[in-house]
């Protein structure tokens, strides 16, 4: 039928004329246009941004009638938490189950790494070092100090590691399972290059596999061979990214691990590849219960000890964390927040100065930064430049921490007495329910309200 | 309860791993050496961990073959492997003297700080990985993959190099006598230089070696992945 000329059409409506894909989104054109017209991919800092199953999907069961709950402010909740029991002479023993993630110097400065160890060392818990050795300052600063043993080895050496608390074999973390560390050049100033054994600015790569072992019967042989070094007297940790977490755990029990650290794919970094932080490993809820049911069907809970970490940020996140199983959890991206990362301002003399034209030039505000690769941190926390690691002060930095660490073990112990426990490890799946069909069938946690836990009954070892 | 013999003159302390552990060697290692010139160790039947982390300037005769980690972590110390040498011999050595009469498997001197670490025979896959200052001598050929992201230090291969050597090599400096099966990504072949000639023949002298440094070619970084790049293609 021929169109009556006299009759316009219709226009397309605006909502049509501008219909955005969800498949080829803003988003995703940005990602092409950048690759096409820079030939690289893109690194950035901290962890994953998209919206994961977590800890936000579970709720806990405070007791009421069927349980019993303790009195917030008299009766006693105890939070002491006591690692590496199975091999080590000297296990380590910390007032609260909230220890410090590994962060190198060189990501961070040492400015940073001082304040992390002065809050710990007060609040009777432990920090770690990272891919670029052992500074003075942190094993001045901390008490307690975990000393990692990495693939590039940077730094590694027999001194640190007698003077270390504790020896953590890294085999991957959450943000990058089966990648390698990675420092950008803008990082590499003459000290880091000098702890590193490395040229000053390069864009430095570490090696995703350990120099000296390969696969887990070697690793045992390692494991053996850093107890000899140190007279058996140290707990010695493995860290591992969550991937294949069940297989990975029975592992490194097998290997003779005496602590194991799971990190989710949530976990922070201080410069990855865009790809490996949202797209490689399994996040943090999903990894907690199949390390538990690796250690449940070794037998060997109460011998190994399970620490979690990987987008922990609240008091409700440990609780939950211990009650699906844990130890104690690591936290380093939620340390960096306390310090002022993503703040609008930091604090110099007292005083709040404003941060806020340096992510500008960053292109980039409070509160969406991620550019920790950068080494232009505005508030001071992931730099080396001089000028800006000042904007630090650690005295100021300490103090931040501890509170920010102080408030997640009230809300740890709040919760824990609401559920009737005078001990935060006693803390029990039971307590716990959840609110999402993905988080119940990953967390082996019954969705709120009914018995059911998507896939029970199914092989745990198929997972 | 360590059973040694502590003799007034120079005799060593000796150690039968057929009778007594590897534990208990190293613990004595990692105590007050004062007045032990040298400790020999019998039947070492490729144990493991043989007398790590230690530090202190004593003689350590191993007479046999070891497992992993032989004199791994290594400072002072000058250790002499009378067999050869599992994986990882001399790894992160920080200084002193390890010396392999015969064949050392693979990762040797992996990541080693400093000191000098001497394989007589072959070495196997990735000697001198990880390298950060460490020197290291082999009389003989290395495998595959060796000197990989060597970062400081010295490789001196007297026989042939296998595939991919000194690949991601950063600023270890490698001297290869044979024929290099080949390079790996970012090493090259570059001309000897008169303080080459020097730190070559002062190497091959403290390992007893005759060659003369003419013989040898040099390999270094080329120094292209220093930066990230898109032309550089796979190649990280």
């Amino acid at each position: 039928m021929a169109t009556d000329p006299h009759i316009e059409a219709p226009a397309i409506p605006e909502a049509l004329q501008r219909e955005e894909s969800s498949l080829y989104n803003r988003h995703v054109l940005d990602y092409i246009q950048h690759a096409a017209a820079t030939g690289l991919y893109e690194i950035r800092g901290l962890g994953a941004k998209r919206r994961l199953p977590h800890f936000d999907d579970l709720v806990f069961l405070g007791a009421s009638l069927s349980r019993y709950p303790l009195e917030g402010y008299r009766e006693k909740c105890t939070t002491r938490t006591v690692l590496g029991t199975r091999f080590a002479r000297k296990p380590i023993e910390l007032d609260i189950p909230i220890t410090i993630a590994g962060m190198s110097f060189g990501a961070l400065s040492a400015n940073v790494k001082e304040a992390l160890g002065r809050a710990a060392a007060s609040l009777g818990t432990s920090t770690t070092t990272g891919d670029g050795g052992m500074t003075q300052e942190e094993r001045r600063s901390s008490k307690t100090l975990i000393y990692q043993c990495l693939p590039s080895r940077y730094g590694f050496n027999p001194d640190d590691l007698r003077k270390a608390d504790a020896i953590e074999v890294v085999i991957g973390q959450g943000a990058k399972p089966g990648g390698g560390g990675m420092l950008l050049g803008q990082k590499i100033n003459p000290r880091v290059a000098k702890m590193r054994t490395l040229p000053e600015g390069v864009d430095q790569r570490s090696a995703s596999r350990h120099p000296d072992w390969t696969g887990p019967d070697d690793l045992t042989i390692k494991i053996k061979e850093l107890r000899e070094a140190t007279d058996w007297e140290k707990p010695i940790y493995v860290k591992i990214g969550a991937t294949r977490v069940f297989h990975d755990v029975k592992l490194c029990v097998h290997a003779g691990a005496d602590v194991i650290v799971v990190d989710g794919m949530q976990g922070g970094t201080a410069a990855t590849q865009l790809a490996f932080i949202e797209h490689v490993g399994i996040p943090t809820l999903a990894a907690v219960r199949q390390a538990v049911l690796a250690l449940e069907e070794l037998n060997v809970k109460e011998q190994v000890q399970l620490i979690v970490s990987g987008g922990i940020r609240t008091g409700a996140d440990v609780a939950k964390a211990l009650a699906l199983g844990a130890d104690a959890v690591a936290i380093g991206q939620g340390v960096l927040m306390a310090l002022g990362c993503n703040s609008e301002s930091y604090v110099q003399d007292g005083k709040h100065l404003s941060a806020v034209a340096d992510y500008r030039k960053l292109r980039t505000a409070p509160g969406y930064c991620h550019h920790c690769h950068t080494g232009r941190c505005p508030v001071g926390v992931t730099t080396q430049d001089p000028v800006l690691e000042k904007r630090l002060e650690p005295e100021v930095g300490a103090q931040r921490v501890r509170n920010y660490l102080k408030t997640l073990n009230m809300e740890l112990t709040m919760i824990a007495r609401a559920c009737g426990k005078q001990n935060v490890h006693h803390l029990e799946r039971e307590d716990l329910a959840a609110l999402t069909i993905e988080a119940a069938a990953m967390s082996g946690v019954p969705l709120a309200g009914t018995s059911w836990i998507p896939g029970m009954g199914s092989d745990p070892k198929q997972v | 309860m360590v059973r040694v013999m502590r003799a007034r003159d120079a005799a060593p302390v000796v150690f039968d791993l057929g009778r007594q552990s590897v534990r208990e060697l190293n613990q004595f290692l990692h105590g007050d050496l004062k007045g032990v010139a040298a400790v020999r160790v019998e039947n070492p039947d490729g144990a493991h961990s043989i007398a790590v982390a230690v530090d202190a300037p004593v003689r350590i005769e191993i007479g046999g073959h070891t497992g992993y980690y032989a004199a791994g972590m290594n400072q002072r110390a000058t250790v002499i492997i009378e067999g050869n040498a599992g994986p990882g011999v001399a790894e992160n050595m920080m200084s002193g003297t390890v010396d392999v009469a015969g064949f050392a498997s693979g990762g040797a001197g992996a990541s080693a700080h400093g000191g000098l670490l001497v394989i007589r025979g072959d070495a196997g896959l990735r000697c001198g990985i990880s390298l950060k200052g460490g020197d290291i001598v082999v009389g003989g050929d290395v495998g595959s993959f060796s000197a990989f992201m060597a970062q400081a230090g010295h490789l001196v291969v007297c026989g042939n190099a296998g595939e991919g050597l000194g690949d991601s090599l950063y600023e270890a400096v490698l001297y290869v006598r044979g024929d290099i099966r080949s390079l790996g990504a970012d090493a090259e072949v570059q001309p000897m230089t008169a303080d080459d000639v020097a730190t070559l023949t002062q190497l091959l002298g403290a390992a007893g070696l005759k060659h003369a440094a003419r013989e040898f070619k040099r390999v270094g970084s080329a120094r292209k992945l220093y930066h990230w790049n898109a032309d550089a293609n796979q190649e990280y």
